[in-house]
């Protein structure tokens, strides 16, 4: 399909405004003003639109199909939530207007939902206290990294490293590096954190070690409580990665279980939506001694129930966000958050768990399950079996997109071979899963008779696969003029 | 319970499968130790309660004033159709685009994106976005780190404020030397950057036009710069863009901006979206995303995430930044506001604001007492300075229902007399003549 600049004819009028009083050349002296026209497209309304409503047929997104890509939690996102954040008091606010003489009074609505975001935020978590600055869970990862140097620092701690498991995902240990640590990895064991890997490691220049609980094989770290008591005899401070959330409200508090700092990704528990990319959010939340770090502005609520953003808090790291973080963001899993309620955001961790297994089990005979016990949200796959054959985990992933599915992850975590890892999340049917697990077994039996069928998938997409090491050396990332 | 399918038969054919009698047996796992000590939330709400709610809470924000308030954040006109498009589930549903063959729209579209921003910025490369224009400049400044590998980083303080207090928290334990090199009445000292760039000097970084509305041209301090080594650093503001001489024009190895003028409504903060641009030579230090064209196994055009090997799920630690998640719909937004504009309505749009701040500016310079700050040439927003604090009068204006700008002395000590004023081509002659008659009153 060709590209929007090649439908371009000049001339033709889109969206103008009324044609302007003066000529630039009256307006600005001819040395500041632009020599040659940016070349954007020329397009009419019609143009654009259709120009993008065909775009958006060449996607898959959870409206349209499964998409059980592990560690991603993509369930449903509510309409409801999308439009209320559109409503116009929201949409139309002026980030600066609290920065104004009395500016609190005139956001008054905007603060209660973050305050109240940041209330719920605490107490689904049991942390002390929350930001709602970081603008995704890597940002959530720097801030909080960033806290924990703080604290170091004003303890007058001289630490330098970070520990992550081999699990980690890639943003844990690129977070710690350009915070300024040095990244110590850990082997796991069975697939969970090993104690001893992380006695043999653990110093007094330890800042902390990141998380992910349950991790990123989709299993539960049991010794926990251990690897807590360990931590603390060095004064280093545990992170927890909150990207696998969905699994565990209100059946375990990190806060509770020993955890200093986390962060959230809203746009993935909270469901809100993905964006092809993005935006999305990463709340941080802490425990109490480290609450004085916590990026400014931070909203607090007067005696009166007045909301205002405060910014004398002098430990604080200062600014991460320009603003509040991506308050649209917020808005929608705020609006998440009321809907369900206690028991819902309850029932969705059940319903994401058992889903889970369910896929699990009706899976395991086909497919290699490498840690095959009760897993939590997700659980990971090996197509070292069928790579015998030559059909490898891509192949899989590109064979199930030909059936109307997103893949799951592939190749991630590293530490299992021809990686699969699935998460079907709580809002997807029974018969979704069913018919999805039967393709699936399907495309796996043809492996064993047709390989070369399932490595030449997919074919019935607008493209069949695409040459990456070709773009990687020919780097067309623009168009020519 | 919403958004969970599952009747009681399904839930119990599925236990069945797993080989448990109780969904809490799943959770076994979990010691009663870890177990939480409180879940004390409210129950659930319809949605006809949440939106009630939410509605009422909507009506406590002050969005009927007549602002003349920016400072970085504009308040542009955004065609119907950016919402209608970008509000479609095959775009706004999808997840980065891991699985390229199910994600061509996604995937041309940044491209699209990525070819846009560049040229109206007159740069050769662009990424897929970063998180808004703060952390641009922030991870700009980081490439040039890398690249140099030195040190000093020389800033104007006529770049926003806030996205140097922001540079200030990222960079704190990296042992930069952040130089920041003081305005002169709202303009960038260009003679004492200048001075400040020595051999140690990894980067200028100049924002225009700057955070005091001067429309600025780097370009005798690109090249003073760039002779010495260092890598020249430009936050732009993209309407304006259209019609200024470029950052390319000027001799920027990279030029960043905030991309929220571009179709984005101001939503409190965000989100917005961070736009990164540079130079060819330093395409291997981008943080994030890129997307490149190339071909299928049949010949046919496609697009892919490219040169990967600079990301953090490939380098862990040793990536060019830590960024997954962008920005992605706030790009096809901005796509899709600069394909309904065009070229022309983009700078239809520029020209309108930059001719009312003209006006404005004439206006307000005619109250007694009351001057211009801004000597040189201006594009949509300018200083004056008051006879009394900015924030008394603000206050007072916020009181007729009229913002009239920014009060400067919060971020700039020794200007708490000054206000930002701010116009866009939203504004009516009309709103600027009732403007410059009550501040003539309040004064
Ligand atoms: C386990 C884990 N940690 C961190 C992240 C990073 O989150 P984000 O993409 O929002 O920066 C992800 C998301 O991909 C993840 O799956």
């Amino acid at each position: 399909m060709s590209t929007v600049f090649t439908k371009s004819a000049p001339g033709r009028e889109g969206v103008w405004p009324k044609q302007p009083e003066h000529d630039l050349s009256d307006l600005l002296p001819a040395g500041l003003i632009r020599e040659v026209p940016a070349g954007l497209p020329s397009l009419s309304e019609l143009d654009v639109v259709r120009h993008f409503s065909l775009l958006s047929r060449k996607n898959y997104g959870v409206d349209s199909n499964f998409y059980p890509l592990g560690s991603c939690t993509m369930k449903y996102n509510p309409k409801f939530c999308e439009d209320v954040a559109g409503l116009p008091g929201f949409a139309r606010l002026h980030p600066l207007l609290p920065q104004l003489p009395r500016g609190d009074e005139l956001t008054q609505g905007a603060l209660e939902v973050m305050y109240e975001s940041e209330r719920w935020l605490a107490e689904i978590t049991g942390m002390h206290d929350f930001t709602l600055h970081p603008m995704a869970g890597a940002h959530g990862e720097l801030t909080g990294v960033l806290i924990m140097a703080a604290y170091h620092a004003d303890k007058g701690n001289k630490k330098t490293k970070i520990i992550c498991p081999d699990s980690a995902h890639g943003t844990n240990p690129a977070s710690a590096a350009i915070a300024g640590y040095e990244v110590v990895s850990i082997a796991s064991k069975d697939g969970i954190v090993d104690p001893d890997a992380l006695a043999e490691v653990l110093d007094d220049e330890v800042a902390g070690m990141m998380m992910t609980c349950p991790n990123t094989l989709g299993l539960f770290e049991k010794n926990l409580p251990k690897i807590v008591e360990m931590l603390r005899s060095v004064d280093a401070l545990l992170y927890y990665d909150g990207a696998n959330l969905n699994a565990v409200m209100g059946k375990m508090r990190v806060g509770d279980a020993g955890f200093d700092v986390v962060h959230l990704n809203l746009h993935k528990t909270f469901a809100t939506p993905h964006g092809g990319g993005g935006p999305g959010s990463g709340p941080v939340g802490v425990c109490e001694k480290l609450a004085p770090y916590l990026p400014i502005s931070r909203v607090v609520k007067d005696p009166s129930g007045r909301f205002h953003l405060r910014y004398d808090y002098p430990k604080s790291i200062g600014y991460v966000a320009p603003f509040y973080g991506n308050f649209g963001v917020v808005l929608k899993a705020y609006a998440y958050m009321l809907r369900l309620g206690r028991e819902g955001l309850i029932k969705v961790s059940e319903n994401a768990v058992l889903a889970a297994n369910y896929m699990r089990k009706r899976l395991d005979d086909v497919l290699e399950v490498p840690y095959d016990r009760i897993c939590m949200h997700e659980f990971v796959a090996s197509a070292d079996k069928q790579s015998h054959k030559g059909v490898r985990a891509l192949d899989i992933a590109k064979a199930l997109l030909d059936k109307g599915y997103h893949a799951p992850t592939v190749y991630f975590p590293l530490i299992v071979k021809e990686c699969l890892m699935f998460e079907p999340t709580e809002t997807e049917s029974k018969e979704t899963m069913d018919q999805f697990v039967d393709d699936l077994r399907d495309i796996l039996a043809l492996a064993e008779t047709d390989p070369a069928a399932v490595q030449a998938a997919p074919v019935t997409l607008p493209v069949t696969r695409l040459d990456e090491t070709a773009a990687a050396r020919n780097m067309h990332i623009t168009e020519d003029m | 319970m919403p958004y969970v399918p599952h009747t009681t038969a399904d839930t119990r054919a599925m236990l069945e499968v797993v080989g448990v009698d109780s969904v809490e047996e799943l959770f076994a796992e979990i010691p009663q130790t870890l177990r939480p000590k409180s879940f004390d939330l409210p129950a659930g709400m319809s949605e006809m309660a949440t939106r009630a709610k939410l509605e009422d809470l909507a009506s406590r924000n002050s969005t009927n004033l007549v602002s003349f308030l920016g400072a970085g954040f504009y308040d542009h006109y955004v065609p119907s159709a950016v919402d209608a498009l970008t509000m479609r589930g095959e775009f706004y549903t999808a997840y980065t685009p891991y699985q390229p063959e199910a994600s061509q729209g996604t995937l041309q579209a940044i491209y699209e994106y990525q070819t846009a921003v560049t040229r109206l910025l007159g740069m050769d490369c662009s990424n897929a976005s970063v998180y808004d224009g703060g952390t641009a400049i922030y991870e700009a400044v980081m490439m040039a780190v890398r690249q140099t590998k030195r040190v000093k980083v020389v800033i104007s303080e006529t770049v926003n404020p806030i996205y140097r207090i922001l540079l200030g928290t990222y960079t704190v334990n990296l042992k930069l030397e952040l130089v920041t090199v003081p305005h002169v009445d709202g303009a960038t000292d260009f003679a004492a950057m200048e001075k400040a760039v020595d051999k140690s000097t990894a980067c200028v970084v100049v924002q225009s036009p700057n955070f005091f509305g001067c429309v600025e041209d780097a370009s005798a301090l690109f090249a003073a710069a760039k002779a010495q080594g260092a890598v020249n650093i430009i936050s732009a503001y993209p309407v304006m863009a259209s019609v200024i001489k470029t950052p390319g024009a000027m001799g920027a190895d990279i030029a960043v901006a905030e991309g929220q003028s571009l179709g984005l409504p101001m939503s409190f903060g965000g989100p917005y979206l961070g736009i990164m641009t540079c130079t060819k030579a330093l395409v291997r230090q981008m943080p994030g995303r890129i997307v490149g064209r190339t071909t299928d196994s049949q010949g046919r055009t496609g697009y892919v995430l490219t040169l990967q090997a600079r990301e953090q799920h490939i380098r862990r630690q040793k990536a060019t930044s830590n960024i997954c998640s962008n920005q992605a719909l706030c790009a096809l937004r901005c796509l899709a506001h600069l394909c309904l504009l065009g070229e022309e309505g983009l700078r239809r749009t520029a020209s309108a604001s930059i001719g009312n701040a003209r006006y404005a500016a004439g206006k307000l310079a005619k109250i007694p007492g009351v001057t211009v700050l801004n000597n040189g040439p201006v594009g949509n927003e300018f200083a004056i300075r008051l006879p009394r604090p900015a924030q008394d009068v603000c206050l007072a204006m916020i009181g007729r229902g009229f913002v009239p700008g920014f009060p400067l002395g919060r971020y700039y000590p020794g200007l708490e007399n000054c206000l930002l004023v701010t116009c866009t081509e939203k504004h009516s002659r009309r709103d600027i003549d009732i403007l410059a008659a009550w501040l003539e009153d309040e004064l």
